[in-house]
């Protein structure tokens, strides 16, 4: 085990910071320092929280963090923001709303940016938690813009995800285009103290209960405006077919209003969870797409290599583009000694 | 320049910083802008900060370079401050600190002695601080 790991996991603040780099950057051996710490992961509640720019993300994180603190928890927060596509640069701002947390070492705050075409944002995401899930964190806040596949499954890392929607966003079908509502758990109409917040709850509802694949139960939040899903469940007998109607709180971050309501909502979601064993299914879920993902990385990388080593993908497409040959003969060619040497392992084994 | 080169090289972070009571950021912002089309990632602090605020995102960001813009003539108080608390927590040795603002000559030397790596003041220019930044950024 790397010094690194060890500083991590004794609870040094830079070598959570380093390591978080290392993730970035892939760096040489961070899939060691990876693999050290997943078995020390397991204890963190992770929440995602997404919506559009401007909805009030980063404020409501920073009074959510600064409530949980208060209750004694430590808080690590991921913000990712988009980077220029040009330079690569770019300006992360989300730390100047972090005021109510502002020296606070046991809130850790880390700013991502989406480095372009990189793409493996989402896992360089899921490494994150884990360092923060490994360091001991109590509470993993993951902010990002919700505005995109990629985002989208950011915060499928979350065991709980809040989706903002500031009031006026626009008509229903507005609404409808964005496929982020079908991702929250939890809705919040942050700036509820604005004009329309009122039509903009309604028409949430509205969508909402239009949510297909969700049967109606009728004994959680959905119709109800602050959303406490009942915890004396009459039906307790059969927990497992429970669903989770997606409740509707409003908030005014800035001022700190609805933000109770709002961390009882996750508790109550959290609750939900572990009574009906979804919580181990979308852990379940979330490895199996996290193997896939780095199986297809890895698989990319190793084929990448194999085209340089045959001269590149330039050749093939001049012998495509000359009719010499056709896409589908040109990938069988690279496969096959792949799909051979497998099979030879195989019989082997 | 493509992203993918520019991937190449690891990505250079930098905090720039407002400490103290000093409300003059539009150099802070320009600094900002101009960095990030040089390819950095920059987090910006905001206005107003305490040392030991610009310490905490120092750290957790693990920023190669920290900068730090004093306008208000009290950088013998606060540079210090920030140099100590990066120390307390092992997250000074490998950054590189830099001061921009109205620094008067006597107070340079001192604020070197103390561990800032340059000091940029009136009309220095952008190109000379990414140049700097580009071959003085720590090696990790």
């Amino acid at each position: 085990m790397s010094d690194l790991v060890e500083d991590l996991l004794a609870g040094k603040h830079s070598a959570l910071a380093r390591v978080i780099t290392q993730i970035e950057n892939r760096s040489p051996g961070y899939r060691e320092i990876i693999s050290d710490l997943h078995q020390h992961t397991g204890t963190a509640d992770v929440i995602g929280v997404t919506g559009s720019p401007g909805a009030g993300k980063s404020t409501l994180v920073d009074k959510v963090a600064a409530t949980y603190r208060e209750q004694g928890l430590t808080v690590g927060v991921i913000a990712i923001d988009p980077s220029s596509p040009f330079s690569g640069g770019a300006v992360l701002g989300d730390r100047i709303r972090m005021a109510s947390n502002a020296g606070d070492m046991d809130m850790f705050f880390r700013s991502m940016s989406a480095r372009g075409s990189l793409g493996g944002l989402s896992t360089a995401t899921t490494d994150a938690v884990t360092a923060l899930d490994a360091f001991g964190k109590d509470k993993i806040i993951v902010e990002t813009v919700g505005a995109g596949q990629n985002e989208v499954d950011i915060v499928r890392t979350a065991d709980t995800v809040a989706v903002l929607v500031p009031p006026g966003s626009g008509d229903d079908v507005q609404m409808l285009k964005a496929g982020i509502l079908e991702i929250g758990d939890v809705f919040v109409v942050n700036k509820a103290d604005l004009d329309g917040a009122d039509r903009t709850v309604q028409q949430l509802r509205e969508m909402l209960q239009g949510r297909s694949g969700r049967p109606e139960t009728g004994h959680h939040g959905a119709t109800e405006l602050a959303g406490h899903a009942e915890s004396d469940d009459p039906h307790d007998d059969d927990a497992e077919s429970e669903s989770w109607n997606p409740p509707i709180v409003e908030t005014v971050a800035n001022r700190g209003e609805g933000v109770e309501d709002f961390l009882e909502t996750l508790a109550d979601h959290g609750e939900y969870l572990d009574r009906t064993g979804r919580r181990e299914g979308q852990a379940r879920e979330r490895f199996a797409a996290e193997i896939r993902t780095l199986l297809r990385e890895d698989a990319n990388e190793l084929l990448a290599d194999e085209l340089d080593r045959r001269g590149g993908i330039d050749s093939y497409v001049d012998a495509v583009i000359e009719r010499h040959t056709d896409p589908y003969t040109v990938v069988d060619e690279i496969l096959t000694p792949l799909r051979d040497c497998l099979d030879e392992r195989r019989d082997e084994a | 320049m493509s992203v993918e080169q520019e991937q190449t090289e690891r990505t250079i972070r930098c905090l720039v910083a407002k400490v103290g009571l000093d409300g003059h950021d539009r150099g802070a912002h320009v600094i900002a802008r101009a960095l990030r089309d040089a390819g950095f990632e920059v987090i910006y602090s905001g206005l107003h900060r305490a040392p030991d605020e610009v310490v905490q995102a120092a750290v957790q960001e693990d920023v190669d370079v920290v900068g730090i813009s004093i306008l208000s003539g009290a950088h013998n108080t606060l540079v210090p401050k920030i140099l100590d608390g990066l120390k307390e927590y092992d997250a000074f040795d490998d950054r590189l600190i830099l001061v921009g603002g109205i620094v008067p000559d006597d107070d340079k030397d001192e604020l070197r002695n103390l561990g800032v790596d340059e000091i940029f003041g009136p009309g220095a220019s952008m190109e000379e601080m990414i140049e700097y930044i580009h071959e003085h950024a720590p090696e990790r």
